[in-house]
């Protein structure tokens, strides 16, 4: 990137929050059902219906706000954005504006080993739109209101992120922090986790932000880092070659990995935004919001700073053991059931499970090996039953059966041969058949001692203890 | 005295998607300048300690539980829409 410009980025996340039904009516938010059969006289806006707000929505809100530590308002106000589109049937979209119900608040991300605050100046309910289908319905567009009346929160960023990297990582935090608070599944396939990026770059040392172009709907992390590079390039040729930066939205194609023009804002921005009159006030008292705190889940950053200092685990595996609290939780639940070392259960967690489950690409909550299972296994490592390399072949099992580590080890005789008669009636019989071995290694040449360890492992199929048969050869070798 | 142009009314009529004819501009123009100029009288008002009111009715918003009551109706819906398919409403293409 050329070093003469610096960019300037913030990001509005719009995350569908987690409720049966939608923001302002009975209509239930199940994703995948048939076209419009989820979308009622109050979404699709018909004459005479009023909107009811949601209180579970509400609650959801007040919840990230607290997690970000912002001010809740106390009191705050819905509006009216106007604009037309056939998917939003209103010809206005409920939002807020002048009172949002979240306030100033702020997220810290790492990048790079560094820990940097990003501000977030807001977080508002609105509702979401419909969908239309440009698909070929005669030269026609389908619409499908299912979507239409789901409940939003829009999470505004300060433009306070330098660079895509730091925009990933804002967004992956806030993807994580949501499905913590369990406010929003983040299924991003589904549209339910999605983000706009501003950006804009300005000579290095200027202070006032240059012109920005806002890239909509972005719902892969993978794209957010791209679409955004490739903007920031486009602009800076753009000013290199004698041009100026036009402020407007650009949709993000991923095919070609360019940004194009989507509309120019000077004439759609005239929202005309004003007071809902079909809704009143909101009010939160100190009550609600006291209820709200009391359930409020160990937030990511406590959680890994605690697994650090309780569990005593490094940065990286307390970092993937909280990427998600259901990943947490199962960590949490093997060191209580199988009670062993802390270590070893995130090793194997972070190791040879996830590596199975990425493979699969399966997540924590639907892992065939359960945390029972799992616990298990790692019981008959600790007390000696099997070694560790016979571990990996009965956790194998454990991923393709259903049966328990005892079963596994019972049916296929896999426990660890500790009658140091039978290890020693073993290393015998090698020491006898390998005579040149022998002397070599009696002439010093100490390499050759691996090659016993290997065959008596070998002969025993790996169910002898590493060590005992180390300790026993060197005796017999002597 | 606030005067709106000609193009201000039409700029005004198109943001509210409403066909208005051009022997009818000079009108509204009118009109809407009169409207707005009542409403810089009022500017003159000292506000400084008044709340801004966001509803007439000095009441709180209910909320109702997030509980799923609507059942479906699309066929009765779609019976009164101008043309539908695959469960889909159709209106004419919109894409930019």
């Amino acid at each position: 990137m050329n070093s003469q410009w610096e960019t300037v980025i913030g990001l509005e996340i719009h995350a569908q929050l987690a409720t049966r039904s939608k923001i302002f009516s009975g209509a239930s938010t199940a994703y995948g059902a048939e076209p419009n059969t989820q979308a009622c006289a109050v979404d699709l806006g018909l004459p005479g219906v009023l909107p009811v707000l949601n209180e579970d929505a509400v609650r959801k809100a007040v919840i990230f706000g607290m997690a970000i530590e912002a001010h809740i308002a106390p009191y705050s106000v819905f509006a009216r954005k106007n604009y037309f589109y056939p998917d939003l049937p209103k010809g206005y979209q409920i939002s807020q504006m002048d009172l949002p119900i979240v306030g100033v608040g702020h997220l810290d991300i790492d990048v790079d080993g560094v820990t940097k605050r990003i501000g977030i100046t807001r977080a508002h309910l609105e509702e979401d739109a419909g969908k239309s289908l440009h698909e070929d319905f005669h030269g026609l567009t389908g619409i499908d209101l299912n979507r239409a009346g789901t409940p939003l929160l829009e999470i505004v960023s300060e433009p306070e992120m330098s660079s895509a990297k730091e925009a990933v990582a804002y967004m992956r935090k806030m993807h994580e922090l949501v499905r913590y608070l369990g406010i929003c599944d983040g299924n991003m396939q589904e549209g339910s986790f999605r983000c706009d990026a501003n950006v804009s770059v300005r000579p290095k040392g200027q202070k006032e932000f240059g012109t920005r172009a806002e890239i909509k709907n972005i719902n892969s992390f993978k794209f957010v880092e791209k679409a955004i590079n490739h903007e920031i390039e486009r602009q800076i040729e753009l000013i290199e070659s004698g041009g100026t930066v036009v402020q407007e939205t650009r949709l993000y194609d991923s095919d070609k990995d360019e940004t194009r023009s989507m509309r120019s804002k000077e004439e759609a921005n005239d929202y005309r935004y004003f007071p809902d009159p079909d809704l009143l006030p909101v009010l939160i008292d100190e009550n609600f919001k006291t209820q709200i705190k009391a359930q409020l889940p160990e937030l990511p950053q406590a959680k890994k700073l605690r697994f650090k200092t309780d569990y005593n685990l490094d940065e990286e595996s307390s970092t993937l053991l909280t990427s998600s609290r259901q990943m947490a939780d199962y960590f949490e639940a093997v060191v209580k059931e199988s009670a062993c070392e802390a270590k070893m259960c995130a090793n194997w967690i972070t190791g040879d499970l996830l590596a199975v489950l990425n493979k699969a690409d399966l997540d924590i909550t639907d892992s065939p090996v359960s945390h029972e299972r799992l616990a298990g296994l790692l019981k008959r490592i600790s007390d000696d039953t099997i070694s560790g390399k016979i571990a990996k072949q009965v956790f194998e099992e454990l991923w393709q059966s259903t049966a328990t580590a005892d079963q596994i080890i019972e049916a296929k005789g896999l426990k660890q041969i500790t009658d140091t008669g039978a290890i020693e009636a073993i290393i015998d019989k090698i020491i006898a058949d390998n005579q040149d071995q022998v002397e070599q290694y009696r002439s010093g040449k100490d390499k050759v001692f691996g090659f016993f360890v290997g065959q008596v492992m070998k002969e025993m199929q790996g169910k002898a203890n590493p060590g005992e048969v180390n300790k026993m050869l060197k005796a017999k070798l002597k | 005295m606030v005067s709106l142009t000609a193009d201000d009314v039409k700029k005004i009529a198109h943001l509210a998607r409403l066909g208005i004819e051009e022997k009818d501009v000079a009108s509204y123009t009118n009109d809407l300048s009169g409207m707005l100029d009542l409403m810089t009288q009022m500017s003159d008002l000292d506000t400084d300690n008044v709340e801004p009111m966001a509803h007439p009715m000095d009441q709180v918003q209910r909320l109702r539980a997030d509980v799923v009551t609507e059942q479906d109706k699309r066929e009765k819906f779609q019976a009164i829409a101008p043309q539908v398919e695959a469960g889909l409403y159709l209106v004419p293409k919109v894409i930019e």
